[in-house]
């Protein structure tokens, strides 16, 4: 007998396939992943159709947290700045990025150092921006009014004052948020066929002519992709929110989880933030949902 | 000589104004608090000092909280790195009963927000009695779904061939697994390994929830409420805001093309 006939599957793999082996080898992970996110994901919705204050036994209430949601003036409030931040940062990021990514794409010196600054920023945790941009600023000892004064412009209270600090954050945002655009744009770029743009110019396309017709439909999968990327990050807006305001001033800056975490982890409401965390799961899933309609239209074109 | 181009006259002043809050950060820790409080402010300082350094070391237990998020990242991205490539060979290689749904409930798992399931996990960890204990930060992050996906789509990617050789030649999956497999998938075990990195030294959501007492904090829950509790000395948090950037910005500095192409990772796959 050959040698390789000795090592054919053994009669215990021929019955069962690789199944004792594998299922040992995907339990750890299959174990932690589904159970600490399909069994919380329950879990969230039956204490959303309860009161529990994490402490006394809960009790079931429908609905209540749900329409309590909806006549809730801060919730309200803390949805509708989700949206002008995600409103404000989703175009600005992904126009932004790809314009330093265009600039970026050609090959000349310190391209590289260029491209590093532009990232450091995405790499800084959320916290670490925040604490700076705190102290930028900061309305008595921050540069930014520092500047101000030089140039002879009235101080500003920036993150102390209700109608500014938002925008304050989508700059933040932005600062640190457009790196991600421009890697995932240059990397896209450099995926296009040289021939393509090569033809088009043989063809006598002018630069600007092989950017809209070639160049930015070449790029649209990465652009939908961006889309939706960057809105997920917005409607889940935390971290910089909670070190820069906490919600403040005059709840001008509460955003959904702000709110969630507020309802959850400060009043001991666990009930009413579980609700609050559907809807905004809720606004996620039609955000997943346009993505995966998209995807399985291209896949469709494409085939 | 060639002369310079001509875009550098557009990318020169684009990259500063990322590069001038780094800058800006870099700068006040080393300046002392009379000269940050002076007014008018100052912007160019004309002497350095370590008064920040020393303030934010009396003060802050900054050596505390790096050790808790070394050991925190440590564990997870080791953990990651074992459990999702037997996951992910499993997944991409061996045929067993239910593969086909779990690894779909495992992709569907990535679109779960994880303020939905915070309030639940973090009553699950209260009732494992990890609450407050460096164990509720590592075992929700132990093994992630994106990284069995990736290490899957990466080693679906490998020529049977290879593998077919060694079996042929009388080794074991676990041996095929450690020898020949894993050798060659190296890029996607990095970017495993610096997502997995990335996400946990980072994070401030869950540490915020999950830990109580200040020696059980990490960095980034250390920086905030440090900065919370210590508004007037911007020099110090500046200083200790430093040391908690650091090392990651000089992980991205050595290791940059793994870091861009583990963040590029997450389009292509996704």
């Amino acid at each position: 007998m050959p040698a390789a006939a000795e090592r054919r599957p053994s009669r215990l793999q021929r019955v069962f396939g690789d199944t004792p082996t594998a299922w040992l080898w995907v339990t750890p992970a299959v174990v932690i992943i589904l159970g600490l996110s399909l069994v919380p994901m329950a879990w969230a919705l039956l204490l959303s159709f309860q009161k529990s204050d994490f402490v006394t036994p809960s009790t079931w209430i429908g609905l209540d947290n749900y329409s309590r949601l909806a006549d809730d003036p801060t919730f309200a409030a803390a949805v509708r700045h989700t949206l002008i931040y995600t409103a404000a940062f989703v175009p600005l990021s992904i126009g932004g990025g790809l314009a330093i990514a265009l600039a970026l794409n050609r090959r000349i010196r310190f391209v590289g150092f260029y491209r590093t600054l532009v990232v450091v920023p995405y790499i800084m945790s959320a916290t670490a921006q925040a604490v700076l941009f705190s102290f930028m600023f900061d309305s008595q000892f921050g540069v930014a009014n520092a500047l101000l004064d030089q140039v002879g412009i009235a101080r500003q209270g920036f993150l102390q004052d209700p109608g500014q600090a938002l925008w304050v954050i989508v700059l933040i945002g932005l600062w640190s948020g457009m790196g991600f655009c421009v890697i995932i744009y240059l990397a896209a770029l450099q995926d296009i066929p040289r021939e393509l743009v090569e033809a088009a110019s043989i063809d006598g396309a002018r630069r600007r002519g092989i950017l809209l017709h070639v160049v930015l439909p070449a790029l649209r999968p990465v652009t939908v992709f961006l889309f939706v990327w960057q809105t997920f990050q917005s409607l889940q807006l935390f971290d910089l929110v909670f070190v820069t305001t906490r919600g403040g001033p005059l709840q001008s800056t509460t955003v959904v989880v702000l709110y969630v975490w507020q309802q959850a982890f400060e009043f001991f409401n666990a009930g009413y933030g579980a609700a609050a965390a559907y809807v905004l799961a809720f606004g996620l899933l039609v955000v997943a949902l346009v993505w995966g309609i998209y995807q399985r239209r291209r896949e469709a074109r494409v085939a | 000589m060639r002369r310079p181009s001509p875009w550098h006259l557009v990318l020169f002043p684009m990259a500063l104004v990322f590069a001038l809050p780094l800058l800006w950060l870099v700068v006040s820790s080393f300046m002392t608090n009379a000269q940050i409080n002076r007014f008018p402010p100052t912007i160019i300082p004309d002497s350095l000092h370590l008064d920040g350094y020393r303030y934010v070391f009396r003060t802050g237990e900054f050596a505390r909280w790096f050790l808790n998020s070394t050991i925190v990242a440590t564990v997870t991205v080791v953990s990651n790195l074992v459990f999702c490539s037997f996951a992910g060979y499993a997944f991409a290689r061996m045929r067993f009963r239910g593969s086909r749904v779990l690894l779909a409930l495992m992709l569907a798992t990535l679109v779960i927000p994880f303020q939905l399931t915070m309030i639940p996990t973090f009553l699950l960890m209260k009732h494992l009695g990890l609450i407050d204990t460096l164990g509720a930060l590592i075992l929700p992050s132990l093994v992630t779904p994106f990284g069995v996906f990736l290490l899957r789509q990466f080693f679906v990617s490998i020529p049977r061939e290879i593998e077919e050789a060694a079996w042929i030649d009388g080794c074991s999956r676990l041996a095929i697994l450690l020898k020949v497999v894993l050798p060659l998938a190296r890029p996607a075990l990095a970017t495993v390994a610096v997502l997995t990195l990335l996400v946990v030294w980072n994070d401030l959501t869950w540490p915020l929830i999950a830990i109580n007492s200040d020696t059980n904090y990490t960095v980034q829950l250390g920086l905030a409420t440090y900065q919370g509790a210590h508004r007037t000395e911007w020099s110090a948090v500046m200083a200790g805001n430093l040391l908690v950037t650091l090392p990651i910005v000089l992980a991205f500095l050595f290791a940059q093309r793994t870091f861009i192409r583990s963040l590029t990772s997450t389009a292509v796959k996704g």
